[in-house]
This record gives C-alpha cells, sequence and structure tokens, in this order.
C-alpha cells in the first residue's frame, strides 16, 4: 500500500463501519421517531413560544427579553437532536459487546483508528445533521413567522457551538463505551458527560440571555480543545485488549490495593531509598506539569494587577495604622502565634489541595488550576491595589505574604502539578496497560509528591504564616 | 515436514492477577484439524483470540500463517476466519449487505465478494433466503451465516468455536463435511467443541485443556492408549466358555467374563487374536465374533481433565 493510498484507505474502513451503523439507526424507530420530532415538530413549537413569548413580554415594555429569547431557543433547537448522538455513542462499544457482535467486527483486519473513527463518525452524522435541519427549519420559520433574520455570525455560533458541543459529547461517550461492558454500565458513567454539558448550556444561555455574544467564541474554543483532548485520550485508549479482556466491571479492591502500594512504594527498601526515587523519578517526571503551573501562576497574578485597575479600592483602604500591640492582641484572638493556629492553617491548606485533587483528577486538572490560582490572583489584586494607593507593594508584601509563600507556593505549584499529571494521565495514556491502572498509577504518583513533599512542606509554611510572618509583618507594617 | 500454519510457543495470558492461559505449545499443520477441548474456563476461547491476535499474550508467541500475533496482528487478521462461540450477527441486515460488510472489510475485490458470497451461500443452504432479515433466521441458519462470513476471505487458519452448536442434524452433518473439505484444501483448522463426537470425527489430533495448560495432546487412539490402558478385545462364543479362556495367549489378561463370552486386555491385538482364533479352532469351539471393545474419547477426557463418571 502507498504512502498516498494510505489514508483514503484508512478513511474508506472508517466510513464502511459509519455506514452500517447509520444504515442500522435508519431502521431503528427508536432512534427515527425522536430524531423526526425533534428535528421537525420541535423548532415549529420553538418558533410558536419564540412567537408568543415576544408578544408577552413587547406587551410590557420589555422588547430585549424577546430579542435575547430568540437566539438561545436557536441554540436549544440545537442541542436537543444532538444529545441523542450521546445516546448512540454510548451503545457504540458496549451495545456491541452486550449483543455479541463485536467480537467478529474486531477479528477483522481494520486498525484500532478505523473502528473507533467509525463509530464515531456513526454517533454523530444523524444526530448532528437532524440538528443543522432543525436550526433551518427553525430559522426559516423566524423568518416566515416573526419577520426576524438570524444574524449569519449567530447562526455560524450556534452551528459551531451545536457541533463542538456534539464531538464533546461523543467522544467523551465512546471512550466510556469502550471501557464498559454493558450498557447500563455506560449510561450510569454518562452522567460525567451529561452534567458538565448541561452546566455549559445553562452558561450559554446566560450569556446569551446577557447579550456577550463574543464570549461564545471561547466556549467554542473551549468545547474544540476539550473534544480533541478526548478523541486524543479515546484513540490512545481503544484497543482490542480493553474490549475483549475484561467480561466484568467488578471493582477489585485487593488489586486496587496492590497496584496502588507497589507505585506508592516504587521497590524501596526504607525512607532513605524512597526519598531519592521521589527526587530522581517522580519529582523530574512533574517538571514539565510544574512550568505549566508556573505559567498559570504568573498569568494569575497579572489578571489580579489588571482586576485592580478595573475595580480599584478606595486608597484609604490600602492605608495600615494601628497600635502594634493590639494588632498582635488580635492576631492571637484568631489563633496565630498558637500552635492550634498552625493546626488551623495546615488543614485548611490540605483541605484546599485535597478538593483541587478532586476537582482536578476528573477535569485534565483545569479546574485545580483555576482553584489553586485563586489565592494568587488576589495577591496580585492586592499588590495592584497598593501601587494604585502610592504605597509600597513590595514592603507590605514582604512583611505579609513573603516569609512563609517561600515555602507555601513552592509546596502549591508542586501540588498542582501533581494534581495536573493525574488529571492528564488518562489523555496518553501508555500501551498495555487499562486505563484504571493508569489512573490508579497517577493517583500513587501525585500521593508520592503530597506525603513526600507537599504536606512537610505546608507545614513548614503553616508554622511560619502563624509563628513568624505575623511578628515580622507587625514589626515592618506598623514599628512593632 | 510441511511448515506449521499455527505455531504456539508458550502461550501464556493473565488478566491483573489471573493466569487464563499457561505455557501453551501447539502446532496445526496445514491440512490438519486439532480439536481443542476442556472444561468451561479451561482457556480455549482464550487461547483462540490470542491466536486471532485479538488478545495480546503476556508471555509466548505464535506464528500464524507466517505472521507474528504480537508484531503483524492486522496480517494474521487477514488470514484467519474466526467463527466465534455466539454468532454475533447484525439482526437488522440482511445476509448480503452483512457478507458485503465484511467483504469491505477485508477488502475484497467487489466481483470476488459477489463470487464467494454466492456460492457460500448455496453450499450452506442459505441462497434463498438472502434477502431476509437475519433477525428472522433460525439459531441454526444464524450459525451457518457466521461460518460463511468466517470463510468469506479465504483464510488458509480457521479458528471454529463450537461450529455446530445449534445445528440441527443435518445441517450438523453438512458443516462437519464441509470442514473435512476445508481440510483437503491444506487449512489448518482448530476447532473448540464440547461435542466428544464430533471432536473425535472431524480431528487429526486432540488437545486438551485445563486451568489454561495443556495438559494432553494426540490422536483419539494415542490419548486413548496414553490413558485408557491396553487396549480391549471381547469374544463371543457359540457355546459355553468351558475353560476358553485357558486357551488365551501369554501376554493378555481376563478383565470380564460371562456364560459365552470374555473380554481381555492385549498389548498387541494383531499378534495375540490370530492366535487366540487359531487356538479355539484348534479346540473346536466356534467363535461368533471377536471386537475390539469400543472406548469412547469421553473416558479419555473425564479422566485427563479429572472428573469422575457419574454414576448411571
Amino acid at each position: 500500500m502507498s504512502a498516498a493510498t494510505a489514508p483514503l484507505r484508512a478513511a474508506h474502513g472508517a466510513w464502511l463501519v459509519a455506514r452500517r451503523e447509520i444504515r442500522d439507526q435508519g431502521r431503528d424507530w427508536r432512534i427515527l421517531a425522536p430524531i423526526a420530532m425533534l428535528t421537525l415538530f420541535f423548532p415549529l413549537l420553538m418558533n410558536f413560544t419564540a412567537r408568543a413569548a415576544v408578544d408577552f413580554v413587547n406587551r410590557y415594555g420589555a422588547p430585549l427579553v424577546g430579542e435575547r429569547l430568540i437566539p438561545f431557543l436557536l441554540l436549544v433547537v440545537g442541542f436537543f437532536p444532538i444529545s441523542i448522538s450521546l445516546v448512540i455513542a454510548l451503545e457504540s462499544f458496549a451495545g456491541e459487546r452486550e449483543r455479541l457482535s463485536l467480537e467478529p467486527l474486531l477479528v477483522t483486519p481494520l486498525s484500532n483508528m478505523q473502528l473507533y473513527a467509525g463509530k464515531m463518525l456513526a454517533s454523530l452524522v444523524a444526530p448532528v445533521l437532524a440538528a443543522y435541519l432543525g436550526i433551518v427549519v427553525y430559522s426559516a420559520g423566524l423568518i416566515l413567522r416573526l419577520d426576524w433574520r438570524p444574524p449569519v455570525p449567530l447562526l455560524v455560533q450556534v452551528v459551531l457551538l451545536t457541533t463542538a458541543q456534539a464531538l464533546v459529547m461523543v467522544a467523551g461517550a465512546v471512550v466510556i463505551s469502550s471501557l464498559t461492558t454493558s450498557v447500563r454500565a455506560a449510561n450510569l458513567l454518562a452522567s460525567f458527560i451529561i452534567i458538565p454539558v448541561a452546566q455549559l448550556v445553562i452558561l450559554e444561555s446566560l450569556i446569551m440571555f446577557w447579550g456577550q455574544y463574543s464570549v461564545l467564541w471561547y466556549i467554542v474554543i473551549g468545547l474544540v480543545v476539550t473534544s480533541a483532548l478526548l478523541l486524543r485520550m479515546g484513540i490512545h485508549l481503544f484497543n482490542r485488549e480493553e474490549l475483549l479482556g475484561r467480561e466484568l466491571d467488578v471493582l477489585n479492591l485487593a488489586w486496587v490495593g496492590r497496584v496502588v502500594r507497589s507505585e506508592f512504594g516504587a521497590g524501596a527498601r526504607g525512607l532513605r531509598e524512597w526519598y531519592g526515587g521521589l527526587f530522581r523519578h517522580s519529582l523530574p517526571r512533574a517538571l514539565p506539569a510544574l512550568g505549566l503551573v508556573s505559567l498559570v501562576m504568573v498569568v494569575g497574578y497579572g489578571i489580579g494587577l489588571w482586576a485592580a485597575r478595573q475595580w480599584t479600592l478606595p486608597a484609604e483602604l490600602m492605608t495600615l495604622r494601628a497600635d502594634p500591640q493590639v494588632v498582635l492582641d488580635h492576631l492571637r484572638q484568631l489563633g496565630f502565634l498558637q500552635p492550634e493556629g498552625w493546626l488551623w492553617v495546615l488543614s485548611n491548606n490540605v483541605r484546599a489541595i485535597l478538593l483541587a485533587s478532586v476537582l482536578g483528577a476528573f477535569t485534565f486538572g483545569v479546574l485545580a488550576l483555576v482553584l489553586l490560582t485563586i489565592p494568587v490572583i488576589l495577591v496580585g489584586y492586592f499588590a495592584g491595589n497598593l501601587a494604585l494607593a502610592g504605597a509600597s507593594a513590595g514592603t507590605v508584601l514582604s512583611a505579609l505574604v513573603l516569609p512563609h509563600a517561600l515555602v507555601e507556593i513552592p509546596a502549591a505549584m508542586l501540588a498542582g502539578a501533581a494534581i495536573v499529571r493525574w488529571g492528564m494521565v488518562v489523555v496518553s495514556p501508555s500501551r498495555g496497560r487499562s486505563l484504571g491502572h493508569h489512573w490508579l498509577a497517577g493517583f500513587a504518583e501525585w500521593a508520592r509528591l503530597m506525603v513526600g513533599l507537599v504536606v512537610p512542606l505546608l507545614a513548614v509554611a503553616a508554622a511560619i504564616e502563624v509563628f513568624i510572618t505575623p511578628l515580622i509583618a507587625v514589626r515592618v507594617l506598623f514599628g512593632g | 515436514m510441511t511448515e506449521a500454519l499455527i505455531e504456539a510457543i508458550g502461550l501464556t495470558k493473565d488478566f491483573d492477577d489471573f493466569r487464563a492461559v499457561d505455557s501453551v505449545d501447539l502446532s496445526v499443520r496445514p491440512g490438519e484439524v486439532v480439536a481443542l477441548l476442556g472444561p468451561n474456563g479451561a482457556g480455549k476461547t482464550t487461547t483462540i483470540r490470542m491466536l486471532a491476535s485479538l488478545l495480546t499474550p503476556s508471555s509466548g508467541t505464535a506464528l500464524v500463517a507466517g505472521f507474528d500475533i504480537r508484531r503483524d496482528p492486522d496480517e494474521v487478521r487477514a488470514r484467519v476466519g474466526l467463527l466465534t462461540e455466539h454468532h454475533g450477527l447484525y439482526m437488522r441486515m440482511r445476509s448480503e449487505e452483512y457478507l458485503e460488510f465484511f467483504g469491505g472489510a477485508y477488502r475484497l475485490p467487489r466481483g470476488v465478494l459477489r463470487e464467494r458470497s454466492t456460492r457460500l451461500l448455496e453450499l450452506y443452504g442459505l441462497a434463498g433466503d438472502r434477502r431476509r432479515r437475519l433477525g428472522e433466521y433460525s439459531k441454526g441458519m444464524r450459525q451457518k451465516l457466521a461460518l460463511v462470513r468466517a470463510l468469506l476471505h479465504d483464510p488458509p487458519v480457521l479458528l471454529l468455536d463450537e461450529p455446530t452448536s445449534a445445528m440441527d442434524p443435518s445441517s450438523a452433518f453438512l458443516v462437519r463435511g464441509s470442514i473435512a473439505q476445508l481440510r483437503q484444501e491444506s487449512r489448518a483448522i482448530i476447532v473448540c467443541t464440547h461435542n466428544l463426537k464430533e471432536a473425535e470425527l472431524l480431528a487429526d489430533r486432540i488437545a486438551i485443556i485445563r486451568g489454561g495448560q495443556l495438559i494432553a495432546t494426540g490422536t483419539a487412539t494415542s490419548l486413548k492408549q496414553a490413558y485408557l490402558g491396553r487396549r480391549q478385545m471381547e469374544v463371543r462364543l457359540a457355546r459355553p466358555l468351558d475353560g476358553a479362556a485357558r486357551l488365551l495367549p501369554r501376554g493378555t489378561h481376563v478383565v470380564a467374563s460371562g456364560a459365552d463370552w470374555l473380554r481381555y486386555e492385549t498389548e498387541d491385538p494383531q499378534e495375540t487374536n490370530p492366535r487366540f482364533l487359531r487356538s479355539l479352532g484348534q479346540a473346536g469351539i466356534d467363535v461368533v465374533t471377536l471386537a475390539e471393545v469400543e472406548r469412547s474419547l469421553e473416558d479419555v477426557y473425564l479422566q485427563v481433565v479429572g472428573q469422575p463418571r457419574p454414576p448411571v
């Protein structure tokens, strides 16, 4: 096979798989009936709703509400048919496995990529075409009944949003379908897709009612990036072994324990050897993620400075004047300069890191980065306001933040890197291991960094924050 | 000696901490049928799936039609016809659409696909039903169509899991006949079956697998000899025995007897039987029959897999 014809052949194989499934869908009234309803009847219903709503709000002098509702309904008309793609995609592999038709398909010389792409296409084509048809029917209704022509950029945005949402849902659902042994299990896991997408649609509707249509472009970009990550994950995870090797979705706690113990211990025979492995292997592995976290934190600090210019606090709030003794007494009342305060600060920081870890583990580390950057944004905002008020931001920050931040920020960055690594481990797993194995290995690596470095550093930072920073701050800022 | 079309060496498969197949060595030459026998969960399907490059061995490997199952899985799959334990048909399709889909997957030219589909559907008596939806097919028809699918790309290696299950006797006879025909076409065939009579009828060699390990291989005759001991003969006389047992040549041993019959074990029936018949003739004792006592593969199987025969 020549290099020139290889992509054509690959595409032909994928289309072969897709065509068979699309033909099958065309014979299944359970798929045809809802698609027909959502493409023809539902847009007409939305036309009626739009007209009634516009008439109603116009009567009360609020035409803006009607104007904003019409584009929102356009989005809804596009979204409803693509929700069917989720059902089809969830069924793609799990359904074939349940009907025992998977093995004959897998024994053909079709490549993993062809099978995966074929299933993706099969899940996308009918619902996305139905969504486009629904948008056309709704738009035609708007033109004919309301004499309202949707602006072309809005139509393009809605079409792109619809397509990107379908792509994200299908890419995620195909991954789920290829990793579960039954349609029931796939449906249960589908909440990992449905809930975020539902939240996204709510966000999109708020943005549309707010009239900030340009923000939708960022959502389109975000969706495209997410679908690219999910596609990469799906292509890496998809293999015949996984599809046929497992018979049951049974939680094997003994195996889980063994994997985590072995990955966490990494064969070390003592604490010294374990730390040696941590510095020689785990830390270097986390360096690229550490670079990303550093970049995000710098950007976060910049956002804080920018926000200070946008929403500047009154200058008098930035003036620090008080009796040093009174300040120290207040700090003692808050728990500073006392052992309980140390425990309180440490537990708070550990809790924040754990929350970021949980969120990051299921969002490729994205939500963890957001959560860990918030304090940096606040520090930037505070520094910006100090500078705008004419105070010395450097002096104030050196006194209030720097002593413990010297330890706390590296700990937070390291935690962020560990979480990003754990969250991203599912995106590009190496061959020969199951997703579960990778995820557990990622968790064990996260735990190594947490136990070995992050928590000890946070403990030191909390001690500095509680016992040393207050004294420095009072001395430098209040002359105590 | 002809090079084997299937050559498995130390084939092993672990699922997490469970070893499904353990160091299986197996060789199948062109024109040879090997029956893979074993209880449920013994590792037959996993072995077949590894040979079809559907599962990667944890250790060991196999050459199938000259290609390594680890290094060239696509080449292996293109040369293997797999009849899965469950037919796995797409029920909303018609048989011609179904075969068209799999022909496309095996990259068969349109003309070749049409010719083979027609020939195979006619061979298995499905030509008249080619436009019916597969959901309307009987179990046996579905199984036959699955076999057609496995043969569609004319593979040199066939892995057949329960090829005649769910078939009526005449369909099963037809399929057994076609397996014999496929053997004559120099294909290497592995048949997994629980039907021991069928295994004995079809297979040149029997391989018994238990707990993932291949514990016995050989021809049906050699396995019987190895596991059931010496061959037994039964002689029936025209009148009561009256000391006929004394005429048995040396090297034989009476295992049972009745009024006018006796059963004996012998190492070498070709040598002992004529001598015994001659002695009986000289003593004026008429022989009604002399035949070997039939010992089934089932006896061998039960002994090998360690299950005692339930009391009748």
